[in-house]
């Protein structure tokens, strides 16, 4: 009932703007050119009100929202980013409001009135020159300075970097860690099955101790780097506290390292919100549990952080062993394709 | 050939003056040239025939109206989508049975739309928006209507492939709407369609016979927007009437024959790896695929692909296509400025200079798209490079509009509120590009909301501002009538406010993280935190798609009804299309081509309100132009 109601509102509201407008012309038709030069004139005072209400719009809302504007970086790198975001910011807001400021104050100064002409006004060489150069440097600080911290955020990772793979799938994100030998054992995408969720190739022994958690979790301070695939579709690895964004993608492996600066618990009392957590999200359309692809990330002091490496059984032990996949796990040595380690395609 | 068939089906404007030419005629220049309504001697013998003057017709004018219009059913059809899913974001709780109604039950379950019915909503909104609207409805329409009566050619060079360009984009329609009432509903892997998700057909319900469906229409759009844009150049280049030499065309050819090359350079692109999409989803070939394990169905026997690769071949065409979207938009609003601000267009030549560097440039960037994708950080920043300095030409063209209103004279029409408004837009839009081109800004920004609002603003609502502004500044030529002003002043502020509300709070958005292509935010603690904003986003939706409907309603009611065109030339414009009959027939001038002799932009030169291009150089004038 209330959808025709709405309906029936609108229609009227309609038929309403229609029979005024047509009135109007008709009007606007027997005044002829003062009718012309009213509208010119209404329409300049409208654009003088709008670009004066549109940067009110914009500042208000700016300040209401500017909790929720880049997070806090929790990472290293997030701080070139946001610096890299505030100096464009800066420089595209001077141009933005010149730009819009000139826009509408031409707009209602220069509105039709009778008797006047245009200036002829074709061309200037020199001031083409001068919006052509200054944008120029502009550009190239920020070409510069941007490409400065591109560098440095997709530079090779540091030796000691721990590693963490992330594999996405439909519909959830799986994690591997090394287990105490420090080193992730090979997979192979043959191997996958529907307990081995990222094939892993237990005749690697490296790969014996591998843990598979259902959570994330990073020791503040260290270095890590994120060695990122799919099983399926192309994912996305989101993690926007992080300031990170990688693609997943079946066959072709990605990485990307970061070092997080601040823990959960931190980052809980600056926001001044108990139930604030880390969330790892998928930023590439992979289907229909594309927006719930979800999975907690903590950031631990090193003390949280042993003690919850310390809980986590090798995935081996706790979802292969003595069960019929393991023998599945080791008789594949014989009909075993080429185990390939993955070419990184990325600056390697 | 009785040379008064070129009249067909128009009897208001018949004046006695008639063309004596034949099939080759003779033109202003002396110069023998193909007679471009050769080869439809029957279309023109059934003067009366409702089918060959209204569906099957080689007149320009009516190809025009035919993409304008086929572009508007469009327009309205994507942007009902949109609001369709905005309710989702916006008010996911309220039910909406319609759904059901029209699509089936399966789609919405109670009213409540699934996930897989909001992914074949933002792909196939997407689809129809950047193709069928932006690109077939904006430079189909205006390409076809203007080039012949700007450039003073009787018609096309090939009337009849200008014909089959409408027909393949109306079959490429056809085969999209189909799609949506398949069992498995049309495609919904996003509109950049890329593999895996789109190759695969058990990876999900929109990458079933949907998706066969879009890639079959995408390629006979193709083969129109290729037919259309040969003929475009060609025309352009060879039937140029005496006097139009290069320099002395409108922007708005300038711009269309930019688009043109544009298009025909990057479109084959598209359909070559769409081609080998279809192998790779029916025969089993592996282009884009390795190493896949679909869960419940196992590892995919596909290997050796690149999944990346497709999204070179698709951004290839994918960046040429916004320029390819927004030039027309450009030499549309460039020509309505002039016209309105009674002033030349400043900069003629550097307008013209940096909407030929944007299009080389637009060829260099297409990795940009690409930077999370784990792209060697080297070929990144050439990337990076390459799209920052389109920035450049694009702020001179800015700055050169802005100095165009500067001490102008200007007489607001809806046409001209639009391109105002245009300018405005693209200030908006662009700026963000820049935040964007630059890849450490990206790697935070990437697929957020951030760059749904850049896009939307600087392509999307520019691009329609170019449109509405084309469309309110030549219904005159159209159909001899005018567009009711008041309803379009009306339409123009709801819809440039309220285009505002859309999409500047989804900066805000983007800066928190938020992703796009979600279904529901409601999973993740920190995207959460917009629910009131994405309400007032779909509230502000509904509001200029209802706007909408008021300029369709004009539109229709206009053509029948609004105040007749009463003088040749109703806008006091300098080009030469305003040279016709108020109702021009087939082959537009009753006599002999107009002669040319000088620039468009002659607006308020020498004391005079403006002097059409048809009139003499007077002695000892000087000229800026060319």
């Amino acid at each position: 009932m209330t959808t025709y109601l709405v309906i029936a509102a609108l229609l009227l509201i309609g038929m309403l703007v229609v029979q005024i407008s047509k009135a109007n012309e008709y009007i606007n038709t027997l005044r002829g050119d003062d009718a012309e030069l009213d509208t010119d004139r209404i329409n300049g005072i409208l654009w003088l009100i709008f670009t004066i209400l549109f940067f009110v719009g914009i500042v208000w809302s700016a300040w209401y929202y500017s909790p929720l504007f880049l997070p806090e970086s929790a990472s290293e790198h997030g701080h070139w980013i946001d610096t890299m975001f505030n100096i464009t910011l800066i420089l595209t807001g001077i141009v933005f409001v010149l730009t819009q400021i000139a826009l509408g104050y031409f707009a209602w100064k220069y509105h039709g009135k009778k008797g006047k002409l245009g200036f002829y006004y074709p061309e200037n060489n020199k001031l083409e020159m001068i919006w052509t150069i200054v944008p120029a440097i502009a550009l190239t600080i920020l070409v510069v300075v941007g490409l400065y911290y591109w560098f440095r955020i997709t530079g090779p990772a540091s030796s000691d970097a721990r590693v963490v793979e992330i594999t996405g799938k439909q519909f959830n994100w799986l994690v591997r860690y090394p287990g105490p030998d420090g080193k992730l054992g090979t997979s192979n995408w043959k191997l996958i099955d529907e307990t081995n969720s990222v094939g892993i190739d237990f005749n690697d022994k490296t790969g014996i101790d591998d843990i598979m958690p259902t959570e994330l979790h990073f020791e503040v301070n260290k270095p890590y780097l994120l060695k990122i695939g799919a099983r399926d579709v192309i994912h996305d690895v989101g993690l926007p506290h992080f300031r990170i964004h990688m693609d997943a993608m079946p066959g072709l492996p990605t990485h990307f390292k970061f070092t997080p600066t601040i823990t959960t618990d931190e980052m809980k009392q600056k926001t001044n919100n108990p139930a604030f957590d880390y969330e790892l999200c998928c930023d590439y359309l992979c289907g229909k549990g594309h927006s719930a692809m979800k999975m907690m990330v903590y950031v631990d002091t090193k003390e949280q952080y042993q003690a919850w490496l310390k809980k986590q059984p090798s995935f081996f032990d706790s979802a292969i062993k003595g069960t019929e996949a393991e023998k599945k796990a080791f008789a594949k040595v014989t009909e075993k394709v080429s185990t390939e380690k993955g070419s990184d395609h990325s600056n390697h | 050939m009785d040379a008064k068939d070129l009249h067909h089906g128009n009897n208001e404007h018949h004046t006695g003056a008639v063309i004596t030419d034949h099939v080759h005629y003779q033109d202003t220049e002396g110069v023998i040239r193909f007679e471009a309504d050769h080869g439809h001697h029957d279309g023109d013998r059934n003067k009366k025939n409702f089918i060959h003057t209204y569906i099957f017709s080689t007149d320009h004018k009516m190809i025009g109206k035919q993409f304008l219009i086929t572009g508007i059913i469009w327009a309205i059809i994507g942007g009902g989508l949109s609001n369709i899913f905005r309710m989702q974001l916006g008010f996911p709780d309220v039910p909406l049975h319609f759904i059901g109604t029209i699509f089936g039950d399966k789609w919405a379950p109670g009213g409540k739309m699934t996930p897989d019915f909001y992914n074949m909503l933002i792909t196939m909104h997407g689809t129809i928006l950047v193709f069928f609207v932006l690109t077939a409805g904006l430079s189909g329409t205006f390409a076809n209507l203007l080039i012949p009566l700007q450039i003073g050619a009787r018609d096309m060079a090939s009337p009849v492939l200008n014909m089959l360009s409408y027909w393949f984009f109306f079959l490429a329609g056809a085969v999209m709407f189909t799609s949506f009432f398949l069992p498995s509903g049309a495609a919904g892997v996003s509109w950049v369609f890329y593999p895996p998700l789109s190759a695969i057909r058990s990876a999900a319900v929109g990458s079933e016979t949907g998706a066969d469906f879009w890639l079959i229409s995408m390629a006979l759009f193709i083969v129109s927007s290729l037919l259309g844009g040969l003929n475009y150049i060609t025309t352009i280049l060879n039937l140029r009437t005496k006097g139009m030499s290069m320099s002395k065309l409108p922007l708005t050819i300038w711009a269309l024959l930019i688009t043109a090359i544009l298009g025909l350079l990057s479109f084959p692109v598209l359909l070559g790896a769409a081609i080998l999409l279809i192998f790779d989803r029916s025969m089993g070939t592996s282009f884009y695929l390795d190493k896949i394990y679909i869960s419940g169905i196992g590892a995919m026997p596909h290997e050796g692909g690149n999944p990346i690769l497709y999204q070179h071949l698709f951004w290839f065409l994918g960046h040429p296509e916004v320029y390819i979207v927004i030039l027309p938009a450009f030499g549309l609003v460039s020509e309505v400025l002039a016209v309105n601000s009674r002033k030349p267009i400043f900069g003629y030549r550097a307008m013209i200079l940096s909407m030929l560097a944007i299009a080389a440039l637009a060829f260099f960037v297409w990795a940009h798209h690409m930077f999370v994708t784990g792209l060697n950080p080297f070929v990144g920043s050439v990337f990076v490079f390459l799209t920052l300095l389109i920035a450049i030409p694009s702020a001179i063209k800015v700055f050169n509009w802005i100095t165009t209103i500067w001490r102008a004279n200007i007489r607001y029409t809806p046409a001209m509120m639009f391109s105002v408004g245009f300018i405005s837009l693209f200030i908006s839009g662009g700026l963000t590009g820049i935040f964007l081109g630059n890849s450490a800004i990206d790697i935070q920004l990437h697929d957020t909301y951030f760059i749904v609002a850049h896009f939307h603003i600087v392509m999307g609502v520019a691009a329609f501002f170019g449109m509405f502004a084309g469309v309110y500044h030549w219904f005159p030529k159209m159909y001899g009538r005018f567009m009711n002003r008041t309803i379009g002043f009306i339409h123009f502020w709801i819809t440039f406010v309220g285009s505002y509300c859309i999409f500047w709070p989804m900066h805000y958005q983007g800066m928190a993280g938020v992703p796009r292509r979600y279904y529901s935010h409601g999973a993740f603690e920190s995207f959460n935190k917009f629910g009131t904003l994405s309400e007032f986003i779909t509230i502000a939706a509904i509001v200029v798609f209802l706007a909408q409907l008021l300029f369709v309603f004009n539109f229709l009611y206009s053509m029948y009804r609004g105040k007749k065109v009463t003088e040749l030339n109703p806008w006091k414009s300098n080009t030469i299309e305003w040279t016709t009959p108020i109702h021009p027939g087939h082959g537009n001038w009753d006599g002999p081509l107009p002669e040319v002799h000088r620039g468009p932009y002659d607006y308020g030169k020498d004391g005079e309100d403006f002097i059409p291009q048809t009139v003499p150089m007077r002695p000892g004038e000087t000229t800026h132009h060319g």
